[in-house]
Order: structure tokens, then C-alpha cells, then sequence
């Protein structure tokens, strides 16, 4: 199976990827190796097998409900580009 | 043609935990800006999520609740897209297998009582607070509500009017509380709906294309929201156009729908499970557990005020509508040895309208349940008549007497006359003051005896037992 370049760049575009035109025959053909890889396994029987949907055959670990982080806002704004009143600042969105 | 709608509901309850649904950070509301916000859930690099166990064990309680499935295991999912109050890029839900797999409720509306299944109930992380407005042209981002836990309920598209859905949210509003799971505090978006919507021929069976109503957050405005899309949905087939599968805002200010403008690929979220997060496990020793410690339902309540109150199944509806009412009612019947259908009468009457115009809660009335309980005896023993006990009730709101019913009673010489003679006395000064509908009485128009019982009820300003004037303006007018 291979994907077209539109499948790549509407892949691109859903991940926020910027992929220039001199890149995308690279992409695609990367992109369908994987899908023919994935091709492959379906061919085996798999018929009885429970899916997992994790690759460890372990289970969640749970935690308390405790609050055990204090406020720490202002050692985690010290990396962010923009702050005010607390808030962290981005270029706008309106929906 | 005559066109019939279909609505399915997703609602998001807001888990009550202390801490967040993958981190220990608080979840309390109100908190100023990013202080309750740690690396977890501001998605920083290298951090992994630690579930809750309080939150799953919720999600459990609401499934036993509405005879669910409880999945023994169920996975979460990464729903990616990309916004700003969503650091990570995904948010993690439950996507194939959710902790909650079918349940039902039963509705009632006046087209009568109604089974509206539920499809599903998955845990979720909310996301953060995107503000908008004025921050020298950029957005404010506020991460505190990122990764609190919801469970989202989703219905079967079996509600058939806006009055159903409504009925049906109200349901789940109570039966959420009182499993106390959510506060279902909707001004603090505790419990958020979103309503699909669609139209069809009556009696047509496939659905028509639907479009997605959200940001309806009170009972009021579902009613409204829902009415305005279905006849906005009805005007555009009639006028021979078809319907946009897109979502659309409720404005409540100009009271109308509106499409929300969003990338046409906004829908695809390349759901995968999340690696961070092996399968959630529900054992049946919890399960067990949470069963043996669920409160009376809703429902059942209702249905044992009916039989052990002898209540109408109106006044038992409107009781167990809040747990917290229902358990105002029972203490105030104990303490008004028993006399259930007049404290039902009081509560529902007297009492919510005084909360109303309070705007308060009832935990907070001033009134408590002794007061009213003790009140009832008064009325039940003559000592007052039932108009003079809101006048009691007045006084016993603003504060008076510390809460003391009789001393309130006696302080404003409430007593009601049980003194035959002082009574004998205003109805005959009645009959000589109104010889005309004396005479009216006599003749066989009982009706107007009406009349005379008022006029003496007002010469002893109100404290005469009625029943007991009545008696006497009958004998001595037709005897």
C-alpha cells in the first residue's frame, strides 16, 4: 500500500509539521514503508488472540487522591516566553 | 409534513476528587491563575501521568448507578489535536473499551415515563481555560482545570423532545450528587452538556445528519438551545435544503445557534492508546465494595416516600429531586412526629419559595428542620391556624427568638382562639355587621358562608381556628 502526497501532507498539516515540496517524495515513500510493513503483519493469523493495547502485559498502577504538588508557578513560568497576571501569554486564537 | 427530533446528550461531569485525574496537583476552583498547575499537566517533557484511583472508582459507582457494565479493563486513549489550553497536544480519554459500557434511566415527562439508555461512560482530563480578551493582543492561558477528571456520559439518541432532554439531565444531575461523585455546580462548569441533534419525518427510521450543539450550560438553556436548532433545522428542509453535519454555539444573550468556525479536519483526532498508560483494572473485590456502599438511589427514594410517607408521587418527585431536600424532609418529619404530607406541603410550598427568594441552598435555610418539624405540631395541635404558622415562619427565617417555635408563637401573641365564648362573640358581631349575606346563608346559599368566616377571621386578625368559625357561623345561622 502507498499514500499520495496529499495523504503526507494532510498528515503533515494534522501533526503541525512544515514539509517542503523537495521533501514530500522522501515522506511518502518512508510513510508507505511502514504501511506495507504493517500489510504484512496482517497476513498472520490472528484468530484467538486477545488484542492488547499495551506492548507490557502490566496494568495501571493507581495513586491516592492526595494533593501532593504545591503551587510551583513561578519556577514554571521562568521558562515560558510570555507571561501576565499569571496567565501564560500566546499568539492569539479565537475560534 | 410533520418532523420529529432526535437528540443524544453527552454530559461532562466533573469528578470530585481533591487532586487531578494523572497528578497531584489540586483541583479546587476558583484558585488563582497556574498555581495549581504542575509538570504534569502544563506537559512538560519527561513527565508521565500516575492515574487517580479515587477517579475510577467513581466512574465504577456511576456504572453500578445506572446498571452499567463496569469494564474490568478498560484503556486510555490519546485524542490529539492541537490547542493552546492543551500543552500536550492530546488529550487522554477512553476511546474503544471505556470504563463504562451501556446502563440506562428512567425519565419522566408528561408524555410519560420513558427508558433512555446510555451508551458509554469514559474517564477524560479536561483542559485548561483559554482567555481572549484584552492580554495586548495575545491569548491567556490558564492551565488549573488541565487534568481534572470528568467522566463523560453519553446517551443513545433516544430523547424525542427538549422537554425529555431536559428530564433526562435533571435525572442525571441528581443521581450524580447523590452518588457524590460531582457537585453538578453548572456556573463552575461542573457539569456541562453538549446535545446532538437531528430531524425527521415522523415515522421515517433512519436519522437524519445531525449537528452538535455545546456550550449549553444550564436546564434553561437546553430547553431553549434545543428548540431553536430543531426549528432552525425544520426551516431549512422545508425551504429544500439539507442539513451541515458541523458544530454550531448557543448564544444565550441573542438566544440563537451559530456555526463554530473550525478546520474541516478538526474531527480527525487519531485516537491511539496511550503508552504512558497501561490498561485500568477494576477488580471484583472493588466493585464489590462500591455496590455494598451505594447510597439509596434517587428513584428508590422517591418510590419509598410514595409507600412509607404517603405522599403523591408529584411531592415525592419534587423531594428526592435533591438528596439534600429529601434528607431536610425526613429529619423535619421526625420532628413533626410523623405528620408527613402537610412538612411535604411546607417544603415544597413555603420553604422553596423562601429559598428562591433568598437564592439560597437549603442546607443554608435558616429554617431548620426542628423549626419546621416543631411548626407542624403547632398547626397539628390548633395552638396556630396554617396561615398564622407563615407568619411564625416569617419570623422564624428573619432570626427571631433563637429558632424557638412557641416562644416566637407567644412573643407576637400569635395564639390561636380556642376560646369558644371569645369566638361566639366575633360571629355574632359578623352576623349583625352583614345582615344581607346572613340572610343569603339562611336562604341556602352556603357559598357565602365563605364570606362571614373571612370577616372573622379578619376581627381576631386571623386567630380564630377556622374550621371552629365555620362550625359555629353553621349553627347559628342554620340550625
Amino acid at each position: 500500500m502507498s499514500i499520495s502526497e496529499k495523504d503526507v501532507l494532510r498528515v503533515a498539516h494534522l501533526a503541525r509539521i512544515r514539509v517542503s515540496s523537495d521533501e514530500l517524495g522522501d515522506y511518502q515513500e518512508g510513510l508507505s514503508g511502514i504501511l506495507s510493513l504493517v500489510e504484512q503483519m496482517h497476513d498472520c493469523d490472528t484468530d484467538g488472540v486477545e488484542p492488547m493495547a499495551h506492548p507490557q502485559d502490566i496494568q495501571l498502577r493507581l495513586r491516592e487522591d492526595q494533593v501532593t504538588e504545591p503551587d510551583q508557578r513561578d519556577a514554571m513560568q521562568e521558562s515560558a516566553p510570555q507571561v501576565d497576571e499569571g496567565l501564560y501569554l500566546v499568539p492569539r486564537v479565537i475560534e | 409534513m410533520e418532523f420529529e427530533c432526535v437528540i443524544g446528550l453527552e454530559v461532562h461531569a466533573q469528578l470530585m476528587t481533591q487532586s487531578k485525574i494523572f497528578s497531584g496537583s489540586s483541583t479546587a476552583y476558583g484558585a488563582s491563575a497556574n498555581t495549581q498547575a504542575c509538570a504534569v499537566d502544563i506537559g512538560l517533557p519527561g513527565v508521565l501521568p500516575v492515574m487517580n484511583r479515587q477517579a475510577a472508582l467513581m466512574a465504577a459507582t456511576f456504572g453500578l448507578a445506572v446498571g452499567a457494565t463496569v469494564n474490568p479493563v478498560s484503556v486510555f486513549a490519546r485524542k490529539n489535536y492541537f490547542y493552546p489550553d492543551l500543552p500536550k497536544g492530546y488529550q487522554i480519554s477512553q476511546y474503544e473499551i471505556p470504563v463504562v459500557s451501556g446502563g440506562s434511566l428512567e425519565i419522566t415527562t408528561e408524555a410519560g415515563t420513558k427508558t433512555i439508555r446510555i451508551t458509554r461512560a469514559h474517564l477524560e482530563e479536561d483542559a485548561g481555560k483559554s482567555l481572549h480578551e484584552d492580554f495586548h493582543g495575545m491569548t491567556g492561558i490558564d492551565l488549573n482545570r488541565a487534568g481534572t477528571p470528568l467522566l463523560e456520559i453519553v446517551s443513545e439518541p433516544d430523547l424525542r423532545s427538549p422537554a425529555e432532554a431536559v428530564a433526562y439531565l435533571k435525572k442525571l444531575h441528581t443521581l450524580v450528587r447523590t452518588l457524590k461523585i460531582c457537585d453538578g455546580n453548572m456556573q463552575e462548569g461542573s457539569f456541562r452538556c453538549d446535545a446532538n441533534v437531528s430531524i425527521r419525518p415522523r415515522g421515517e427510521a433512519a436519522l437524519g445528519t445531525r449537528t452538535e450543539l455545546k456550550n449549553i450550560n444550564s436546564f434553561r438553556f437546553v430547553e431553549r438551545a434545543l428548540h431553536h436548532e430543531i426549528d432552525r433545522q425544520i426551516s431549512v428542509v422545508e425551504a429544500g435544503g439539507a442539513i451541515v453535519q458541523e458544530t454550531r454555539l448557543y448564544d444565550p444573550d441573542a438566544d440563537l445557534t451559530r456555526p463554530m468556525r473550525g478546520k474541516e479536519e478538526a474531527h480527525d483526532y487519531r485516537y491511539f492508546p496511550d503508552p504512558d498508560l497501561p490498561p485500568l483494572v477494576i477488580d471484583e473485590a472493588d466493585i464489590a465494595l462500591i455496590r455494598s456502599q451505594l447510597p439509596e438511589l434517587p428513584d428508590a427514594r422517591q418510590a419509598r416516600f410514595v409507600s412509607d410517607y404517603q405522599l403523591s408521587e408529584d411531592d415525592a418527585a419534587q423531594l428526592t429531586g435533591q438528596s439534600e431536600i429529601a434528607d431536610y424532609f425526613e429529619s423535619a418529619v421526625e420532628h413533626a412526629q410523623g405528620e408527613s404530607r402537610l412538612t411535604a406541603n411546607w417544603i415544597n410550598g413555603e420553604l422553596m419559595s423562601w429559598l428562591n427568594k433568598s437564592d439560597i441552598g437549603i442546607l443554608d435555610s435558616p429554617v431548620t428542620p426542628a423549626m419546621l418539624g416543631q411548626l407542624i405540631c403547632r398547626i397539628q395541635d390548633k395552638t396556630v391556624s396554617g396561615k398564622i404558622a407563615k407568619q411564625v415562619f416569617a419570623a422564624l427565617w428573619e432570626g427571631d427568638s433563637d429558632g424557638d417555635v412557641d416562644a416566637v408563637i407567644q412573643s407576637k401573641g400569635l395564639t390561636q382562639i380556642t376560646d369558644t365564648d371569645a369566638i361566639a362573640q366575633a360571629v355574632n358581631d359578623v352576623i349583625a355587621g352583614f345582615p344581607d349575606q346572613a340572610e343569603q346563608v339562611r336562604a341556602g346559599e352556603e357559598k357565602v358562608i365563605g364570606f362571614l368566616v373571612g370577616q372573622v377571621m379578619k376581627a381576631t386578625s386571623g386567630k380564630a381556628n377556622p374550621q371552629a368559625v365555620n362550625e359555629l357561623l353553621k349553627k347559628q345561622l342554620l340550625d
